[in-house]
């Protein structure tokens, strides 16, 4: 699973990383987390709001989740 | 209460009188900082809500769709307001409106009050200037958006979009966005969203601190009257001297309010502290540095000249209203 955090280096962008990075620590799911702070890049995915939550290549959520969220969001994708 | 706060910790627990310089500059400032991170909490987490329902995508949808004579500047500057201004949204909310086939100036408007009238800067204002003072910035805030988003879409700016904006402009492709939203019910959401308030609040919290205490000490040291000489509603060149100063720092609305209160209680007319306020909150180089992305410089300087010369119009409006 490769789960993408969109974002540039707002406090809302860096801290949903590390709330992705916590779960997938805890739950020890087999991903591979990156932040892309490249705008072209992130323009791709064609979102509007940041940060974005991407889960193998589909936008999955935006916004500042919690970790709750995130779990369901990566249990929803596998 | 919260003055009965202030008075206990700086008159009872620390035994410093009301007449000293000391007790007063220190009785200000825990009165301010604490009424202001109260106000500040409430009304991000207010925003919060406001904003966990708002359907940034039906709005787009809705502009893209509909002609409304005029509406839209304001549609699209109310939007501006409500979003909250994370630097790093703006770009990807400015290249879906273009994609979106969104005039330009309806774009502007947008561009225009998302810095401006944010929940910091509310928050500041309410706690240090009153309601008045707030509603007059938020709503000329709103007005400024709207007319200056008109203004610029008469100049018929497209051509100075960096070219692969305008080209994505020229292709008109209205995807939506592939996401559907999950409906979570308000309660789950609350602790999320208050979470994120407090995120705020402890964001700026240093910025409250040292802007207070800078106000706390000018307001116990600085004389009366100090700045009468210098920016005094009679002196002409006061506006547009306060702005132009303004447009290139980047203070943040937390820090660089407290100490405006202190200039107005000095002697500065209150239409000049809030042009200034404007100046410094809704255009700054690291904006401008972040545009440079999806505009040329001369769009740029188009755009940032227009909204000075609109809020200078309105520092003297207020002047002569207020």
């Amino acid at each position: 699973m490769k789960i993408v955090v969109l974002g540039t280096g707002c406090s809302k962008c860096k801290s949903l990383y590390s709330t992705v990075m916590r779960v997938v620590d805890e739950t020890g799911i087999n991903a591979e987390v990156v932040k892309q702070e490249d705008m072209a890049e992130i323009l791709k995915f064609n979102v509007m709001t940041l940060p974005a939550l991407v889960i193998d290549g589909r936008v999955a959520g935006k916004g500042l989740l919690s970790a709750d969220e995130v779990r369901n969001l990566i249990n929803l994708a596998m | 209460m919260i003055q009965k706060l202030a008075d206990w910790i700086t008159y009872g627990v620390l035994g410093l009188s009301a007449d000293t310089k000391l007790g007063s500059a220190l009785n200000f400032f825990v009165y301010d900082s604490t009424k202001i991170l109260i106000l500040l909490f409430l009304i991000s987490a207010i925003m919060g809500i406001i904003n966990a329902y708002f359907p940034t995508d039906k709005l787009r949808n809705y502009l893209q769709t509909h002609k409304m004579f005029g509406l839209q500047y304001l549609l699209a500057a109310v939007f501006g307001a409500v979003t909250p201004f994370c630097s790093c949204s703006s770009i990807p909310l400015f290249i879906g409106f273009v994609k979106g086939g969104i005039p330009l100036g309806v774009t502007f408007s947008f561009l225009i009050t998302s810095p401006l009238v944010n929940e910091v800067a509310v928050a500041m204002f309410l706690g240090t200037f009153g309601v008045k003072a707030t509603a007059i910035y938020v709503v000329s805030g709103i007005v400024l958006g709207i007319v200056g988003g008109v203004c610029l879409g008469r100049f018929q700016l497209e051509k100075w979009l960096s070219p692969w904006v305008a080209d994505l402009q020229q292709k008109n492709i209205a995807e939506a966005e592939i996401w559907d939203a999950e409906k979570v019910n308000f309660l789950k959401r609350l602790p999320n969203i208050l979470r994120d308030s407090w995120g705020i609040v402890k964001g700026v919290i240093v910025y409250v601190i040292i802007g207070i205490g800078v106000g706390a000490a000018m307001h116990g040291y600085v004389p009366e009257n100090f700045f009468e000489t210098y920016l005094s509603s009679d002196n002409f060149f006061a506006v547009p001297l306060a702005v132009v100063c303004a447009v290139p720092m980047y203070a943040n609305a937390a820090g660089i309010v407290p100490i405006v209160e202190v200039f107005v209680q000095k002697g500065v007319a209150l239409g000049t502290a809030i042009a200034f306020m404007m100046a410094v909150v809704g255009l700054s180089l690291p904006e401008a540095a972040m545009l440079k992305k999806v505009m040329t410089w001369r769009l740029i300087a188009v755009f940032f000249g227009t909204v000075t010369v609109f809020i200078i119009l309105l520092g003297y409006l207020f002047n002569w209203l207020l």
